[in-house]
């Protein structure tokens, strides 16, 4: 143990924080070294965050935290608020989540760097103000003598959370926090968010703590990874060994949870393997090791005592993968688990049981299906004014969310549509399922034009479209029981008592659920099993297309899994089609037959999954794809990335000639007169060999995984 | 129901006769509410209060109108149960007599006001538009309105509907200030996912607001009507007293809790068994209020109980 101490900056031993005599960190032990990065992973509510608030002193006064933290030996817990306030921002600086909270709103962002320079450094106003523009110059903000005289609400989320990492390494601190700094942002920008981060740790020379729930992160960011699961760390080991070998079962399914952009050999991506069950809640833990009722490797005794978080001795010595060890070789390979030596080795899928892991293979068709058009949409738009005045409000301008949306859904077939946010996916949703004669272009419904319908035609047509949304928790009433939330489609179609009766419990059964539930309320039951319920109601009138909003991605990795296998599993059983809105590219090359990409309100990329993401034609694919991490740490290092620069520009205006040029990679190394091409006209959707169609002038294939 | 595969239909056809149709929110509710024990308590101090109040006259000999002239001023005895007041009336059978206009005045204007108030708010929050324009425009128009002098004004010409039309008068001047609340709540609603969910699904919209928006504004529209049943008593009791509403001889408990503050200490009974019986209903109806509240909202009881519970 001592030799893991030896050299940490930052030293966390033996950390309890309990809220209101609920448990919420059990017993963490950290040691943080000089110029290292070390994750924490962990599912919400495993205790990571409050980890990381604990070590700053930053919980609030209702939580009893015990323990030692020591920095460069320098005991902080107990210390005065004084003492603790010339370590903060100084010696220990922070990144927070939500970048928008952490700046205060009514000050420019360049004075909140000097004041943080400010408060530590006995530095003048003008030498501090310099510094600030040099360190917003750091993150790579453009022209930052101009932005530093910016409010944070003038700045993009991207751009903000890069102010943040300037104003945390302002005062050259010894370790930074890093809580979830990029879980709020779009792919690309996580990327460039990454990339900076990254860069400001190496300048500074600070260790970095990553706290993160997203594997892909962690596996490209971090030396050493710690994994959380309730309140406990239980497995730590340096990155490539603990994706290569997991020793914790938890660890094992987690990594297997994850869907991942890479397929295999044959094309189609592994099954996912969901976790079992969920979370213990904090206050009811059980007596054992917290993950033995998930755990189907559980014995016995793993039901009585915690295990400890312990060395592994393995029967073979481990191969070093590491090419180059970029802190100490001989990191010690920790795990909680009495039944860790077995488990090295095998692979999520022979631990966790998988049901319906054939039907999610076996699908692997080639070619489209024959099957009829079931949603057919081309050139949709849809503008919202922008308003001015209190009592005459008068149009000031559009903001033209969709603009010209080109998709095509045939029955059995699962439409991906992926974008960042502002790129208009749900808003082409709504568009849809509104049933009416949109503001331009045609909605074709099971080949009925939406423009014809009567009120009664759309009303039929209604049970054939159904969605499905994002947070399970906004879209349940919260005042229903769900046996009257699953019946609601039902009843509005008219179905007489005694169908709906029968069809309650048969639908929560089909979903997973137990029918002696439906009397409970939404409350009552975990996020995954929320989103069952939300599914149960969207089959419960037989529709043929299920549109699914961003339906995974409220919910922890190891329920994701559990509900994708579900929804892959419906379709075989019910044949239905899917159109899938996600920013999550990994989830939709688990599940989607055909992806179609937007940005900016239009349709830039359509293909088959296969071939779009192995073989991308638009620039805007390709950045994409290489932006979204691969829970793979030696490969994740290998990839070059394509850094898309800055953000979007705004939907209010509308450029001539084609929307991304702006970011466009292709364009900044075209020659001066093919440049005027995309200048002047904005590309149409071409065919580019098959039904893979791309909307670039110079579209050329460059793989990127 | 041709998508469906005959597995699943088989399997739900056996157990068919083993599963009960699942319970619907209004048996929830009411099962809810059924096992909310103070609620009860309230229910039942409620019915007993109408059972005081249409019974009691024929407990007594005396009629509220009658005067005793051998006991003025007396106190409570085996005559006179609860005393006479100045002029020799019987306080019990004066007050089980405006117990009866109270009751019916204050559930009505709580009821009817409350309710009004739900319609017209939910109506205009949802629909938004030239509805919401031309309600909430009728609104702050009746705000504005000097509702004392229009009372005033048509009370007189009601003679003939009594007070019943006299409470649905307090009523229509009462709802306006819950309408603007309840309509910026359903604004907000109108734009949560299930109510998104529900338009999509196919569900009319005079039914989304009745299942989704009012019980998701519940909470506020009961306690709202709790404090408007005791408002209305009270406001009875002013407009009473200028002359309109209850006119003497006739009797309620506003009308007696008036006559009888100036000798609350020097002759007790006068005035304390109306205000007594006064507050007795309002706290019945605030605990049926309160119940009805943790029925309706699933998350209110169990977690709050036994969240208190545990830290201490």
């Amino acid at each position: 143990m001592n030799a893991t101490t030896a050299g940490a900056v930052l030293d966390i031993r033996g950390l309890h924080v309990d809220f209101a005599g609920v448990p919420a960190v059990r017993g963490v032990d950290l040691a943080l070294r000089r110029g290292e990065v070390l994750g924490l992973v962990g599912e919400s509510g495993s205790g990571k965050s409050v980890t990381a608030l604990a070590a700053m002193g930053l919980l609030p006064s209702g939580a009893d935290v015990r323990g030692s933290v020591t920095l460069d030996g320098t005991e902080l817990m107990g210390a005065g608020d004084t003492a603790l306030s010339a370590v903060r921002g100084n010696r220990i600086a922070m990144v927070f989540q939500d970048p928008l909270s952490a700046f205060t709103p009514v000050y420019r962002i360049g004075d909140q760097i000097v004041e943080a320079l400010r408060t530590h450094q006995d530095i003048s106003r003008e030498r501090a103000a310099e510094r600030a523009v040099e360190l917003l110059d750091l993150v790579g903000i453009p022209e930052p003598r101009i932005r530093a005289a910016a409010f944070p609400h003038e700045f993009s989320g991207g751009m903000r959370q890069r102010a943040m990492i300037a104003m945390a390494v302002a005062n050259d601190p010894d370790v930074i926090l890093a809580d979830e700094p990029t879980t709020a942002l779009d792919v690309t920008v996580q990327a460039q968010v990454l990339d900076v981060l990254r860069t400001a740790q190496r300048e500074t020379g600070a260790a970095l703590l990553l706290v993160s729930h997203d594997l892909g992160v962690i596996a490209g960011t971090a030396d050493r990874v710690a994994v959380m699961y309730a309140g406990r760390i239980v497995e730590t080991a340096p990155v490539d060994e603990l994706f290569a070998r997991p020793r914790m079962p938890y660890t094992l399914g987690l990594i297997g949870a994850v869907p991942r952009l890479d397929a295999d050999a044959k094309g189609r991506p592994e099954p996912l393997v969901p976790i079992p069950g969920a979370p213990p809640a904090p206050a009811a833990l059980p007596p054992g090791c917290a993950f033995a009722p998930r755990c189907p490797l559980a014995e016995d005794r793993c039901r009585v005592a915690q295990p400890e978080l312990v060395e592994v001795a393995l029967p073979e010595p481990a191969v070093a993968v590491r090419p180059e060890p970029a802190v100490a070789a001989d990191e010690p390979h920790l795990a909680a688990c009495l039944r860790a030596g077995e488990v090295a080795g095998l692979r999520p899928l022979d631990v966790f049981p998988v049901p319906g892991a054939d039907v999610a293979a076996e699908r692997a068709a080639d070619g489209r299906p024959e099957g009829t058009s079931v949603l057919r949409v081309s050139g949709l738009a849809k503008t919202f004014p922008l308003l001015k005045g209190a009592v005459f409000r008068r149009r000031v301008g559009s903001v033209h969310a969709v603009d010209g949306v080109d998709l095509d859904i045939r029955a059995g077939e699962v439409l991906g549509l992926v974008g960042e946010s502002g790129s208009g996916k749900s808003t082409t949703l709504f568009e849809i399922l509104e049933l009416r004669r949109p503001e331009r272009g045609s909605v074709e419904v099971l080949g009925r034009g939406t423009d014809t319908l009567t009120r009664r035609e759309a009303h039929a047509l209604r049970a054939q479209v159904q969605i499905v949304f994002q947070d399970p928790m906004a879209s349940l009433d919260p005042r229903l029981p769900v046996g009257d939330i699953i019946a609601e489609p039902l009843r509005a179609q008219r179905a007489e008592r005694d169908r709906i009766a029968r069809r309650v419990p048969e639908l929560l059964r089909q979903v997973g659920l137990d029918p002696a539930h439906a009397d409970r309320f939404p409350h009552e039951f975990s996020g995954g099993q929320r989103q069952r319920i939300g599914i149960a109601r969207a089959l419960a009138v037989d529709p043929r297309l299920l549109v699914l909003d961003e339906p995974v991605s409220a919910l922890d990795v190891s329920v994701q899994a559990g509900i994708l296998n579900l929804l892959l599993r419906l379709r075989a059983e019910l044949g239905l089609s899917y159109l899938f809105v996600s920013h999550d590219l990994s989830v939709v090359r688990h599940i989607a037959d055909r992806v179609s990409v937007m940005y900016l309100g239009r349709t830039v990329e359509t293909g088959a999954v296969g071939e779009v993401f192995t073989r991308p034609l638009h620039p805007y694919t390709q950045a994409l794809l290489s932006a979204v991490p691969l829970p793979d740490p030696v490969r994740e290092r290998a990839r070059a990335r394509i850094l898309l620069p800055g953000d979007p520009p705004s939907p209010t205006r509308r450029l001539r000639g084609c929307p991304f040029r702006s970011r466009c990679q292709v364009f900044a190394a075209l020659p001066g007169p093919q440049r005027e091409r995309c200048t002047d006209q904005a590309p149409p959707l071409a065919e580019q060999g098959g039904d893979h169609v791309a909307a670039c002038h110079f579209p050329a294939a460059r793989p990127v995984l | 129901m041709a998508t469906a595969p005959e597995t699943l239909l088989a399997g739900a056809d056996q157990d068919d006769g083993l599963i009960a149709r699942p319970p619907s929110r209004a048996r929830v509710t009411l099962r809810r509410f059924a096992a909310h024990r103070t609620a009860l308590a309230g229910l039942i101090v409620v019915a007993l209060l109408f059972v005081l109040a249409f019974a009691g006259p024929h407990l007594t000999r005396w009629s509220y109108s009658d005067i005793d002239y051998t006991a003025l001023r007396s106190a409570p005895s085996s005559r006179h149960w609860w005393g006479t007041n100045r002029i020799g009336q019987d306080v019990f059978a004066q007050t089980v007599h405006g117990l009866q206009k109270s009751l019916i005045i204050g559930l009505l204007v709580g009821v009817a006001a409350t309710g009004g108030a739900a319609v017209v708010g939910a109506c205009a929050g949802y629909f938004g538009g030239w509805t919401d324009r031309l309600l909430t425009f009728t609104t702050d128009l009746l705000l504005i309105f000097p509702s004392f002098l229009v009372i005033s004004v048509v009370s007189p010409r009601l003679k003939g509907g009594g007070w019943l039309v006299f409470a649905l008068l307090l009523a229509f001047f009462a709802w306006m200030v819950t309408a603007r609340v309840v309509r910026s709540m359903a604004i907000s609603l109108r734009e949560r996912e299930f109510v998104r969910a529900a338009r999509y699904m196919g569900v009319g919209p005079l039914r989304i607001i009745a299942r989704h928006i009012v019980p998701n504004v519940a909470s506020f529209l009961i306690i709202d009507a709790t404090i408007a049943v005791g408002s209305a008593v009270m406001s009875e009791t002013a407009l009473s007293y200028f002359g309109f509403g209850v006119q003497s001889p006739d009797v309620s408990l506003g009308t007696l809790i008036a006559d009888g503050t100036g000798a609350a200490v020097t002759y007790p009974w006068m005035f304390f068994f109306a205000a007594g019986l006064l507050v007795v209903f309002v706290l019945a109806v605030n605990l049926v209020g309160d119940g009805l509240r943790d029925a309706i909202d699933p998350t209110s009881r169990p977690g709050r109980r036994r969240g208190r519970g545990a830290a201490k």
